[in-house]
C-alpha cells in the first residue's frame, strides 16, 4: 500500500510549517505508516538574467521542482516484528543509497539501521518525474522527505507508548526501537505498531532533529548489502528464479543498428540442443534455450543477411569532420594576450560489468518485468504503449543493479524482452552478450571542445568554451522534465541539451566574461548519459588550458586556481590536496603532479594526482592489457555540504578517480566501418589493477552548506582532469587527444559475424 | 542427454546436459547456483571465478563434460564450509573494508583472493604489490583500492 490515492494528497503543502516543522501523514493501516510527499524544495530565483545560470540553478533544482506539482507519497512502514520497512523509489547499482536511506531513516526513527529494510519501489507512475535515478540527485531530492516520514512514525510511537507504559512522551525515552518509560518499563516498537497505526489516514506536522544531534547521518557506514553481495546472495535480474523464464539471447548485426534482412537457417538452429524457440524479432534474431551457453551457440550457428545499420561507414575520421562542421565560432581573436586549447574525446563505453539484461513475461492481457531500471516509469509507459495494454496492466519491478554508469537510465532489454516474449508467447530471461553490450549499447558520445581565455597582466578577462559532441539521447525522462519547466528558467529558448549542458556546467573561477556553448550533431549513434554526462570532457579541456593559462601567466597551477577561484569552499579543497598531497614536491622526470577542480550538484571537488610516464613504467608487460602511464598516486578533497555516509562517499570519490584514469589514459571504443571494434573488457581498457594507483587519500571536508549535494558522479571530472594535467607535465607536452593510447590499436578486434565469440574450452589449463 | 557428475559446495551432484555446456551455465542455469556471474562468457572478466579442488577457475571456460567426478567445485555459496564458519575471513574482511559497491563481481574477486593467498602460502611468501597488480578481475565500480586492503587483511586470518 501507497496511500497514493488517500484524498488528503490533494490537500499536500509542501512547505515546511515554520522553522523545521514538516507536513506528512499518517495512513489509514493496520500496522503504523508514516509517509511524506517526496519533495524537498529550495527556492528557485527564475527572476534574474544572468549568463551564469548555474548560480541560480543547476540541474538538481530542476529535477526537484520538477516533481512539486505531482509527487505521490513515500512511507515508512513500522512491522511488528521491531523492523522497518521502506520502498525507495530510485535505483540502487552500487552508489550506497539504500545504505544512506536507512540511515535517514535509522536517524529519525532511532532504530539501529540494521532494523531498516530498504527494497526498491516498482515503478509508481504516480511519481512522475520523481522515479528518476540519475544526475547525483537521489539524497539531494529525499534527504527531506524520507527524514519527515520516520520522524512522524517516531512520534506515533511515543504517542502510543505513552499510552501503554502511562507516563507523557517527554518523559519517554525512544533509543535502539525500544521506548522506556520513567519506572524503567519498555516496550519495543514492534508491539506499538498497531496501536500508533492510523484508523484515517491525517495530515500532522513534525520537527526534525536538528543536525547537532545527529548521531547516524555523517559517521561511517558499512552497506547493508554488504553481507548479500560476499556471500553471493544479492539477487540481481538474472539470478531471479521466474517461473518458465528461459535463458534468452540476440544475434546482433554486424554494423550499428544493423536490420535482419533473411535468415537462411532457422529450422536448423530450431532444432539444436536445448533451443526452445528462435525468432526474429527489430533488433535481431532472438534466440531462447535451456542454457546461456547454449543460447551463444545458436547465436553462432544462425546464417543471417544484414541489412545496413544506422552510422554505415563511419569510422573516427569521419565523425571527427562531422565535428569540426558543427563546431560553434570561438570569435575573433582577442586583442588581448590569450591561450587556446582543442581537444578530441573519443566515443567511451558505460556498459557495466551486468550487461543489459531483463526478465519478461507477456501475457495476452498483462505484463511483468523484471529489471534493473533508473528511469522505470518512462519503462513502464513505453512498454504498455508498445503492447497496446493500459499502463495498470504493467507490472515492472526495479531490481538491484550490477552497476549503470548511466547505462541504466535507458531500457533498451526491457523493451527487448517484452517484445521477444509476446512473440514467443513464453517468459524470457534476456541477457546481452559482453560483446553486443559493449559494440551495440550506448555509448558517450565523441565530442570536441575548444577552449580560449583572454588575459591581461594578472587579469583574466574572458573564458570562452565551444563543446562540439555527437548527440546525447537524453530520452529517458530529463527531456520532458525541461519541456515542463522551460518556461520557468532563465536560459530562454534553448533545446534540452544545452539545457542541460548549461545546467551542468558551472564557471568556478573569476575568469571574467564566460560563455560555454554545446553545439550537437548526428543522431546516428546509440549514446546516453555516461557517469558526469558531459562535466568529465568538458572539465579536463579547461583544466589543461587553465594549466597553459598558468604557464603564460608566469603562475603555478595550483596558485593559478587558489586565485582564481570564486568561493571559500572551493579554495577550501584545493588546498586539502595541495597540502594532503605534498604539491610541488620534486619528482623524478617523466613523473608530474597535475591538480585540479570541478563543482556540481552543490558539490565542489579537488583532486591531485602524482603520474609516472617513464618508459619501464609505461612499457611494463602486462598480458592481454594496456599498462601505459601509471597514476601513483590519488589525493581527492571532496565538500558535499553535508554527507550522510562518509565511507559511501569515500567509495564513490574512489570510482571516480578509477573513471578518471581511464578516461584519460585508457579506454575507448574505436569506430570503423560502422562499428565498433571492441567486444571485450581486454578490448575496452577500463582501469584495472594494474592501473589502480597504489596511495589513495580520499579526504572527506567537514559539514559547510548543511544541506546534502551529489556524489555519485561528483568525482569523475576532476579526476579525469587532474591526470590529463599531471600527464601534460610530465611529459611536456599538453594531450589533446583522449584517452591519450586511442591513437593505437591495442588489441586484434574480434569478428562482427557471428557477433559473439564462443566461449573457450581450456579453462581447466588455467587453473591456478 | 549424457549425466555428469561432480561434487559441488561438498555434495555429489550429477547433471543432464549436452557434454560441451560450460560449467558456469550448468552452474546458473540448471543447478540455480548464481554467485558466479556471467561478465563476459570468454575468461577475460572473471565474475564467474570459483574453486576447482581448492585453486581458481572460470567456469565459463570449461565444458561440464572435463569434470571428473572427484572434482570439488566451490562457489562463492560454498566457501564458508570450506573454514566451518559463516563466512570466510576473506568475507569478513571484505565486509570490514566496506569494499563492494554493486556486488556484482565481488564472489569473482573474492574466489581469485582466496586463491591468490593460498597459491602465496603454498610458495612460502607474502603478497606482493605484483601479485595485487595482475588480479586480473574487473570491477567496473573501481574499488580496487579496498579490494587490495581487503586481501592484505584477509590474508593475515586465513
Amino acid at each position: 500500500m501507497t496511500g497514493t490515492d488517500h484524498p488528503a494528497q490533494q490537500e499536500a503543502d509542501p512547505h515546511s510549517v515554520g522553522r523545521r516543522r514538516f507536513l506528512g501523514y499518517v495512513l489509514a493501516a493496520p500496522t503504523l505508516m508514516a509517509a511524506a510527499e517526496l519533495v524537498a524544495a529550495p527556492e528557485v530565483r527564475a527572476d534574474i538574467p544572468s549568463p551564469e545560470v548555474t548560480e541560480l540553478i543547476d540541474l538538481n533544482d530542476v529535477m526537484t521542482v520538477a516533481a512539486l506539482p505531482t509527487s505521490g507519497l513515500i512511507t515508512v512502514e513500522v512491522n511488528h516484528d521491531g523492523t522497518v520497512s521502506f520502498a525507495l523509489p530510485r535505483a540502487e547499482v552500487g552508489q550506497g543509497i539504500t545504505t544512506s536511506t536507512a540511515m535517514l531513516i535509522a536517524e529519525e526513527l532511532d532504530v539501529p539501521v540494521e532494523r531498516v529494510r530498504v527494497t526498491l519501489a516498482d515503478a509508481r507512475p504516480e511519481l512522475l518525474f520523481n522515479q528518476l535515478t540519475g544526475a547525483s540527485n537521489t539524497t539531494i531530492s529525499t534527504y527531506t522527505p524520507v527524514r519527515v516520514a520516520a520522524a512522524i512514525a517516531r512520534s506515533r510511537l511515543l504517542e502510543a507508548a505513552a499510552s501503554q507504559l502511562g507516563a507523557p512522551v517527554s518523559k519517554l525515552t525512544l533509543r535502539a526501537g525500544v521506548v522506556t518509560g520513567p519506572s524503567g518499563r519498555s516496550v519495543g516498537i514492534g508491539a506499538l505498531s498497531a496501536q500508533a497505526a492510523g484508523v484515517r489516514t491525517q495530515r500532522v506536522a513534525v520537527a526534525l532533529k536538528p543536525r547537532e544531534e545527529f548521531t547516524v547521518i555523517g559517521k561511517p557506514q558499512g552497506r547493508v548489502d554488504a553481507l548479500a553481495a560476499v556471500t553471493g546472495r544479492k539477487k540481481f535480474a538474472m539470478d531471479l528464479a521466474v517461473q518458465d523464464a528461459e535463458p534468452t539471447m540476440v544475434c546482433r548485426p554486424p554494423t550499428i543498428n544493423g536490420k535482419v534482412g533473411s535468415v537462411a537457417n532457422l529450422g536448423e538452429v530450431r532444432s539444436m540442443p536445448g533451443v526452445t524457440d528462435v525468432v526474429t524479432i527489430s533488433t535481431g534474431v532472438a534466440v531462447r534455450a535451456k542454457t546461456f551457453g547454449q543460447c551463444i551457440d545458436a547465436v553462432r550457428a544462425l546464417r543471417v543477411s544484414w541489412k545496413p545499420g544506422s552510422a554505415e561507414g563511419k569510422s573516427d575520421e569521419t565523425v571527427l569532420a562531422e565535428l569540426q562542421a558543427a563546431e560553434l565560432p570561438l570569435g575573433l581573436p582577442p586583442l588581448t594576450p590569450s591561450v587556446e586549447g582543442k581537444f578530441t574525446f573519443y566515443f567511451r563505453s558505460n556498459s557495466a560489468l551486468e550487461t543489459n539484461c531483463a526478465v519478461a513475461d507477456v501475457r495476452p492481457g498483462s505484463a511483468e518485468i523484471w529489471s534493473s531500471l533508473k528511469a522505470p516509469i518512462v519503462a513502464k509507459e513505453a512498454i504498455a504503449a508498445k503492447l497496446g495494454l493500459p499502463l495498470g496492466a504493467v507490472t515492472v519491478h526495479v531490481t538491484e543493479g550490477g552497476g549503470s554508469f548511466g547505462r541504466k537510465l535507458f531500457f533498451d532489454a526491457a523493451l527487448e524482452a517484452v517484445e521477444i516474449s509476446r512473440k514467443i508467447g513464453k517468459p524470457v530471461k534476456l541477457m546481452w552478450h559482453r560483446a553486443d553490450d559493449s559494440r551495440q549499447g550506448r555509448a558517450h558520445p565523441m565530442a570536441t571542445s575548444r577552449v580560449r581565455i583572454a588575459y591581461l597582466g594578472n587579469t583574466v578577462l574572458s573564458y570562452k568554451q565551444r563543446h562540439t559532441s555527437v548527440a546525447t539521447d537524453l530520452s529517458h525522462g530529463l527531456g520532458e522534465i525541461f519541456t515542463a519547466l522551460a518556461a520557468k528558467l532563465p536560459v530562454g529558448d534553448i533545446g534540452f541539451s544545452e539545457t542541460f549542458f548549461q545546467l551542468s556546467q558551472s564557471m568556478p573561477y573569476n575568469f571574467g566574461a564566460n560563455s560555454r556553448l554545446l553545439s550537437e550533431t548526428d543522431k546516428s549513434f546509440n549514446t546516453g548519459s555516461m557517469r558526469n554526462v558531459y562535466s568529465p570532457d568538458v572539465t579536463c579541456a579547461r583544466e589543461l588550458v587553465v594549466d597553459r593559462l598558468a604557464e603564460k601567466m608566469g603562475k603555478d597551477p595550483f596558485e593559478i586556481r587558489r586565485d582564481f577561484l570564486r568561493d571559500d569552499r572551493s579554495r577550501a579543497v584545493l588546498e586539502k590536496v595541495a597540502d594532503a598531497g605534498r604539491w610541488g614536491r620534486t619528482m623524478p622526470a617523466g613523473m608530474a603532479q597535475g591538480i585540479a577542480f570541478h563543482s556540481e550538484y552543490h558539490a565542489v571537488s579537488a583532486v591531485l594526482v602524482e603520474i609516472d610516464c617513464r618508459p619501464e613504467t609505461v612499457n611494463r608487460p602486462i598480458r592481454n592489457g594496456v599498462a601505459g602511464p601509471r597514476v601513483t598516486r590519488a589525493v581527492v578533497a571532496v565538500d558535499v555540504g553535508l554527507v550522510v555516509n562518509p565511507r559511501g562517499l569515500e567509495a564513490q570519490m574512489m570510482g571516480c578517480v578509477m573513471d578518471g584514469i581511464a578516461l584519460t589514459l585508457t579506454s575507448s571504443l574505436h569506430l570503423r566501418d560502422g562499428h565498433f571494434l571492441e567486444a571485450s573488457w581486454d578490448n575496452y581498457f577500463y582501469t584495472r589493477q594494474w592501473n589502480t594507483p597504489p596511495e589513495l587519500d580520499i579526504i572527506i571536508m567537514p559539514t559547510t552548506t548543511g544541506k546534502p549535494g551529489g556524489a555519485g558522479e561528483l568525482g569523475v571530472a576532476a579526476s579525469m582532469a587532474a591526470v590529463a594535467c599531471a600527464y601534460g607535465r610530465a611529459t611536456g607536452t599538453m594531450p589533446t587527444s583522449f584517452p591519450v593510447n586511442h591513437g593505437t590499436l591495442s588489441f586484434a578486434p574480434k569478428p562482427t559475424v557471428p557477433p559473439v565469440p564462443e566461449s573457450p574450452t581450456d579453462g581447466l589449463e588455467h587453473v591456478r | 542427454m549424457p549425466e555428469h557428475t561432480f561434487r559441488l559446495n561438498g555434495e555429489l551432484v550429477t547433471v543432464d546436459v549436452e557434454d560441451d555446456v560450460r560449467l558456469l551455465w550448468v552452474l546458473r542455469d540448471i543447478l540455480g547456483v548464481t554467485g558466479p556471474k556471467y561478465g563476459c562468457g570468454i575468461n577475460v572478466c572473471k565474475a564467474c571465478t570459483s574453486h576447482l579442488n581448492g585453486k581458481a577457475v572460470n567456469p565459463c571456460a570449461v565444458p561440464v563434460s572435463s569434470l571428473r567426478a572427484t572434482d570439488e567445485i566451490t562457489t562463492i555459496e560454498g566457501l564458508p564450509a570450506t573454514v566451518g564458519a559463516d563466512l570466510h575471513p576473506m568475507q569478513q574482511a571484505w565486509i570490514d573494508q566496506d569494499v563492494a559497491q554493486c556486488g556484482y563481481c565481488q564472489p569473482g574477486q573474492i574466489m581469485a583472493a582466496v586463491a591468490l593467498v593460498r597459491r602465496t602460502v603454498e610458495e612460502g611468501r607474502e603478497i606482493t604489490e605484483a601479485d595485487l597488480d595482475g588480479i586480473r578481475n574487473i570491477c567496473r565500480c573501481g574499488t580496487y583500492f579496498r579490494i587490495r586492503d581487503a586481501i592484505r587483511t584477509g590474508a593475515k586470518n586465513m
